[in-house]
């Protein structure tokens, strides 16, 4: 168990949303009866303005939102997508449960952590990828089941895996 | 039998509201709006399907909707659509809303008018990044068509419907976790009573239905109640029905069929999973997602895929998610990583969840890394008895301990012979055999 998940990173300045996150926060707000049901949705803008959500950054959420920063932090703590500290380019996210590991979705995050030289939870030097174990991802029949930031890879194996990492790798 | 909720499935721009429109869509919506139904008549109807809720529990669907109080104080409605779909083994919902997205969307306005729901929300897992960018497109086309908003097909009613992510818990396809966590909260189950119907999302009567039990109502209203009750093997399961299949079957898949499909032909027969991958001999199957019993091979004889043919058997039809492993697999091996999933996304709240969990992965992991002892294969039932049974607020100790708990009754010789030998017996891929 990964203790770094109940930990939320500091960035050492200040988060101030751009005036496009701040029309989409607006526009949120008016779906809610209350202020504090628009966290989930206030959080994903912010994770999709910087990458990741900062101490900092939870605390401008948390003041848009008038909630205590403490509630924040708890939120952020209990759901795993949430990048707590910043990730590669590419987010790597092998599935590994239990229709995925009758596939063979071990061996896939084993080759994948041998050529990338990474360990689980762990980002490569140049900033490009960062390798996750997930829960059920909803591709049992195309297991082993792999999603790359927002994008699904189905089914998956070894050499299907090092095209798919050299041709991100050769992305700018 | 025809399909009907996948009908469209596969489709070019089977998403797009045209296709839907030309396709019949939206018949629901008008037929109920304009065609002078009350909203009790569309319950009953409801009611008189048969339909049960699909999302694991099997709560009859029409009988949910009569709990929310005649007079509500004032408060507002809401319709919740749990779209967490995270059970492992199931991927069908996933397939509805990124396939046919304003299926569930028609239904959604039918079902929301039955309850007089102003205001519904469709929360999706975060992961479905695809199916939540369908759902929101499709929501925009509804709007401008009309079917959703003000006075839609200017009978007076509106609806709003907003699409809802999560981020990532399992515990959110809970339906009071879910609630907790649209709220803005940890997903963290509520104490029951108060029923959501009573008092659910922002304190006001709530109603939480699953995807494919949404999209069954669509259908009910078009063809009839009686039409919906003699699908199915008898009174009690109707409709059709979603089952997803995976593990060591040659086609995986999603396939739909009229409910009470027998669990063997599911596996081998044609026009399903076509067999065993290899010839190989089944072993174990799970028939509910990683939530149920597992079956033995010979308790998958005449075993009809229903709410009442798997309870029959001792075990759950759940989600439908049936998970098959051949004759190689090690179930230690199974159980420890189903347990490794439960021990993940225990919530925290109830000690015997929080510290039973990770205890029985622990175990389990002990025995297959070959250093068990005769004595944990007790430990690991004793463990079990101790999380289930109403020992906690929601019923998700009592799946974490289907797997172990059942695999350690029914597969007990292969436990003793990992402890025994510190290895596995099935020639399968145990760490020690494959290293």
């Amino acid at each position: 168990m990964s203790h770094t998940r109940y930990r939320v990173d500091a960035a050492g300045q200040a988060r101030k949303f751009p005036p496009e996150a701040m029309a989409r926060i607006e526009k949120i707000l008016t779906r809610y009866p209350t202020k504090q049901a628009a966290l989930l949705p206030v959080l994903w803008v912010a994770q999709e303005t910087w990458g990741w959500i900062s101490k900092e950054a939870a605390e401008e959420v948390a003041r848009i939102l008038g909630l205590p920063i403490s509630h924040v932090d708890g939120v952020l703590t209990f759901y795993t997508m949430f990048n707590l500290r910043p990730v590669g380019r590419h987010l790597l996210q092998v599935c590994t449960s239990i229709s995925c590991h009758l596939a063979g979705a071990d061996g896939l995050v084993e080759h994948c952590s041998k050529r990338l030289g990474i360990g689980l939870e762990e980002t490569t030097g140049d900033g490009k990828f960062t390798l996750v174990e997930v829960e059920c991802i909803a591709g049992c029949d195309r297991a082993p089941s792999m999603m790359v930031n927002d994008r699904y890879y189905e089914p998956m194996d070894e050499a299907r895996l090092d095209e798919l990492l050299g041709r991100l790798a050769r992305e700018s | 039998m025809e399909p009907v909720l996948t009908r469209r499935v596969g489709k070019p721009d089977s998403r797009s509201i045209d296709t839907y429109l030309a396709d019949g869509g939206y018949a629901a919506v008008r037929k109920v709006l304009t065609g002078g139904w009350t909203p009790a008549q569309v319950t009953e109807e409801v009611k008189k399907s048969g339909l049960r809720g699909r999302g694991g529990a099997g709560f009859p669907t029409g009988l949910k909707w009569t709990f929310i109080p005649k007079d509500t104080k004032g408060k507002p409605v809401y319709l919740l659509c749990n779209a967490d779909e995270s059970e492992p083994g199931t991927f069908k919902d996933r397939l509805l809303m990124e396939q046919d997205p304003h299926q569930l969307i028609e239904a959604m306005v039918v079902s929301s008018y039955a309850i007089q729901c102003r205001s519904a929300f469709i929360y999706i897992r975060g992961e479905f990044y695809l199916g939540a960018r369908v759902l929101d497109e499709a929501v925009a086309e509804a709007y401008a068509k009309g079917y959703l908003g003000e006075n839609i097909l200017g009978s007076g009613y509106s609806l709003d419907i907003t699409v809802h992510r999560g981020a990532g818990a399992y515990i959110c396809g809970e339906e009071t976790g879910l609630i907790e966590s649209l709220e803005g909260k940890r997903g963290q189950p509520r104490i029951k009573p108060p029923f959501p119907a009573v008092s659910g999302v922002f304190a006001s009567p709530t109603i939480v239905n699953n995807v494919e039990t949404l999209c069954c109502v669509t259908h009910i209203i078009n063809n009839g109640a009686e039409w919906f009750a003699k699908i199915g093997r008898n009174e009690k399961n109707t409709g059709p029905k979603l089952y997803c299949i995976s593990g060591h079957v040659n086609r995986p898949g999603v396939y739909e069929a009229a409910m009470g499909l027998q669990l063997k032909d599911l596996i081998f027969g044609d026009a399903y999973a076509r067999g065993m991958k290899g010839g190989r001999k089944v072993k174990a199957v799970i028939p509910g997602g990683a939530s149920a019993n597992m079956l033995t091979a010979a308790e998958i004889e005449d075993c009809p895929l229903d709410f009442d043919g798997v309870a029959a058997k001792g075990s759950m039809l759940g989600s439908a998610a049936i998970i098959v492993m051949n004759e190689d697999t090690c179930i230690v091996d199974a159980a420890q990583n189903l347990s490794k999933f439960f021990s993940h996304e225990s919530c925290g709240q109830c000690t015997p969840c929080r510290e039973g969990t990770p205890w029985l992965y622990k175990v389990l992991t002990r025995i297959e890394e070959g250093q068990g002892r005769m004595e944990d294969i007790d430990l690991l039932a004793r463990i079990c008895n101790q999380m289930a049974n109403g020992m906690t607020i929601c019923v998700f100790s009592d799946a974490a301990i289907a797997a172990p708990l059942s695999s350690v009754t029914k597969f007990r010789p292969e436990y003793e012979h990992h402890v025994t030998h510190g290895r596995c017996l099935a020639g399968g891929r145990s760490a020690l055999v494959t290293a």
